[in-house]
């Protein structure tokens, strides 16, 4: 379980440009479950998966991860939760690399390097044998029929395919929660139900997900569980869908 | 086998080459210590000043013994004997530089 | 421990991939880069292997040759100077020498003659050296003809041949007994060509230096320092050969590392971006930029020395005869006794590996320390 409570981001603070990205967001995302953030564009979907996702620092409040503490490799004892805002960069990284798995809009494959490269690559600096993670790399590629692409580049692959070749990326190191920003905005409506499928199965395995979207196809999805609206950085409406 | 292991491979590989020649430049000095070179009788007694690099001009074959305008005085057509009369030079004795 | 092997072989085998895709390029590169290390290190090679000819040779040169000067000339020597030298107090001893230079018009090479009193040269017979040998095909128990000053023919049986480990000394010599030298170039009988000095005490060289040149103001005695001096400045880093192929190779190698360092595309910098938006910190961007600057540099170092080492000491250095050798016919085929100076290469090394590595990853500095999350926003 993930806990946000009254979280802030603005860019540029203290200067005339400040920004308030992100507006004292409290909220909570369960586990195992599939939520989506649905907006319109810029009103601070990215900003918030970036501050769950730790990869960036909010200006104030406090996140919590739950359960999924487990994962961490510095774990205090007696306590079943984290508080992220607060540690340090190099745990923060490892709290990523071991708990989060990212889907980009943009997919954000390395090109000329194969589609096994591609999806092994966020073990790479992890110290894990090679040998250990390219099993668990070439056991997605069959889960996502892509083992007969393995070995090309990924300059050749059709969009549905790269999709599924960032999906795989992202499961890589075993993560409990992805996080997909705007997954579908580079699929056309048959890929974009299929992702949503795919989605689907990963929660059938446990995982949990976080997707921010304005994309029909993907908040009116019966798979899904909870629709957090926002608009101008502040969350406007949060329903479940059970 | 891993790229990268036959990366670290060929560096080991290439890093005892590379160490190695130092011990083989001692070897062969070694060796040519013997040789008949030091041990020539006949030339050691000529008492040579110069080494025999360049032979073209008298100031590029013994230029410890040639004049510093001995390049001017070689050959009427040629001031200079280049390349090797640029990377040769005749000596700068305390009388020539008086 | 074993974690952060695997890290590093890991990431060194992204570097490998990464390296490869763009084949064409590093591949020049790293051939570029070759060849500058291969240059650098052969005339570091060469120079030092020259150094300790010089520094054998010279040690058996006399401590001091005296040369007599007319008109700014350089002229023969009369003998009766050798007698009055051989006064001096400290002069141990004092020996003429008789030696020049014949053209040879059949194939245009200037040989070094020199005369020799040794008895184990018989009369009208010749020692030579392995290049004369070569230039004028001849055996020992050949005839050697040679053009006296008024053109009779002066005929020597070649009695021996220098073995051509000697080459760097006399390639190009030609002993012969003093009567033969005097025919050869009707030699005046009263002088010689300089006077070799020996002293017996090596301090006192200047003094007896300065008692030569105010005894004979017509003079010029050149001291064995002086000759040392001579070579060192030939293979001096600054002189000649050496400064004109250093500054070519760090020219080039300046303006390479230069394209290194100013050209970080913007593709580059957006795998660093995606890179770190996946989960690798900035300590393994830098790694994997520190190893790309490694493969490349260390394995051109590394191959360009030892490509050099053989071209210097098993090829004897063909590069740079020809540079030295110019537009001598008779060149000597010179076996180097290998010379390895640790303290050079170290140096190389540091101006080569070094700088790349820098080049490389320092640009990527910048690049890798953005947020992750604005490497979602590409
Ligand atoms: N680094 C930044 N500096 C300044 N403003 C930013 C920065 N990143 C995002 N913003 C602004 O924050 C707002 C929210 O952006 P974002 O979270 O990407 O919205 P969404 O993903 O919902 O489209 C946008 O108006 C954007 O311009
Ligand atoms: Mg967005």
């Amino acid at each position: 379980m993930i806990e946000l409570s009254a979280i802030t981001k603005s860019f540029n603070s203290g200067k005339p440009n400040q920004f308030t990205a992100v507006d004292n967001v409290t909220l909570v995302v369960n586990p195992q479950q599939i939520t989506v953030l649905k907006g319109p564009s810029g009103s601070g979907k990215t900003s918030l998966l970036a501050l769950i996702g730790c990869m960036a620092r909010p200006t104030s409040g406090r996140i919590f991860l739950r359960g999924v503490a487990a994962a961490v490799p510095f774990q205090q004892e007696g306590m079943e939760s984290v508080e992220i805002t607060s540690l340090p960069e190099r745990f923060l990284n490892d709290i990523r690399r071991s708990t989060f798995g990212f889907i980009f809009q943009q997919f954000n494959l390395v090109k000329g390097i194969t589609v096994l490269e591609n999806v092994m690559l966020p073990a790479y600096p992890t110290g894990e044998r090679r040998s250990d993670f390219r099993v668990r790399a070439l056991a997605l590629l069959e889960q996502f029929s892509l083992s007969r692409h393995a070995g090309q580049r990924i300059e050749l692959l059709s969009g549905g395919e790269l999709q599924r070749v960032a999906i795989a990326r992202a499961l890589i190191n075993n993560p409990s929660i992805i996080i997909a920003d705007e997954p579908t905005a580079h699929l056309d409506s048959k890929l974009s139900q299929e992702f949503m499928a795919i989605v689907g199965r990963l929660k059938g395995e446990g995982k949990s997900v976080l997707i921010a979207s304005h994309d029909p196809i993907v908040f009116d999805s019966p798979l899904i569980d909870r629709i957090v609206e926002m608009r101008d950085g502040s969350v406007v409406n949060s329903r479940s869908c059970r | 086998m891993r790229r990268s292991i036959l990366f670290i491979l060929f560096i080991t590989a290439a890093m005892t080459t590379f160490l190695l020649l130092p011990l083989h430049a001692r070897h062969a000095r070694q060796r040519i210590a013997g040789n008949d070179r030091q041990h020539n009788a006949q030339l050691q007694n000529l008492h040579v000043t110069d080494l025999c690099l360049a032979t073209e001009a008298r100031y590029t074959r013994h230029p410890a013994m040639a004049d510093r305008h001995a390049p001017f005085q070689e050959h009427p057509l040629a001031l200079e004997h280049f390349p090797s009369g640029s990377l040769v030079m005749p000596n700068m004795t305390e009388r020539n530089k008086r | 421990m074993k974690r952060s092997l695997e890290r590093h072989l890991n990431i060194l085998e992204f570097t490998l991939a990464s390296l490869l895709r763009r084949r064409g390029k590093n591949l020049s590169l790293l051939a570029m880069y070759l060849l500058v290390v291969f240059i650098l290190a052969s005339l570091l090679f060469f120079v030092a292997a020259l150094k300790r000819e010089a520094a054998i040779i010279l040690n058996d040169a006399p401590d001091m040759i005296v040369q007599r000067l007319m008109a700014g000339r350089q002229d023969l020597v009369p003998v009766r100077y050798a007698a009055e030298i051989a006064q001096i107090r400290g002069v141990a001893a004092v020996r003429p020498r008789y030696w020049g230079y014949y053209y040879d018009t059949l194939n245009g090479a200037n040989y070094t003659i020199m005369a020799s009193d040794d008895p184990a040269l018989p009369p009208e017979s010749a020692a030579i050296g392995s290049g004369v040998a070569k230039a004028r095909n001849l055996k020992v128990g050949d005839l050697l003809p040679l053009t006296s000053y008024n053109r009779a023919p002066v005929m020597l049986e070649i009695h021996s041949i220098f073995s051509s480990s000697a080459d760097l000394i006399a390639a190009d010599t030609i002993l012969m007994p003093p009567a033969d030298f005097q025919k050869l170039f009707n030699f005046p009988n009263s002088q010689a060509t300089d006077l070799a000095v020996s002293v017996r005490n090596p301090q006192e060289l200047p003094t007896v230096a300065a008692k030569i040149a105010s005894q004979y103001p017509d003079s010029r005695p050149i001291l064995k320092r002086e000759i040392q001096r001579t070579y060192q400045s030939i293979f001096d880093w600054r002189g000649g050969m050496t400064l004109m192929v250093l500054t070519s190779a760090l020219l080039s190698f300046i303006i390479f590392a230069w394209d290194k360092g100013t050209g970080l595309s913007a593709e580059e910098r957006k795998e660093i971006g995606i890179l770190k938006s996946i989960g690798w910190e900035t300590s393994d961007v830098l790694l994997l930029k520190f190893w790309e600057g490694i493969v490349i540099s260390l394995t051109a170092f590394l191959l360009g020395v030892v490509l050099a080492y053989g071209h210097v000491f098993f090829l004897s250095a063909p590069l740079f005869a020809q540079a030295l050798k110019g537009w001598s016919v008779l060149y000597p085929s010179f076996q180097l006794v290998p010379v390895v100076d640790l303290y050079q290469i170290t140096v190389l090394f540091f101006l080569t590996v070094v700088p790349y590595t820098a080049a490389t990853i320092i640009p990527c500095w910048r690049a890798a320390t953005i947020d992750p999350d604005t490497a979602m926003r590409y």
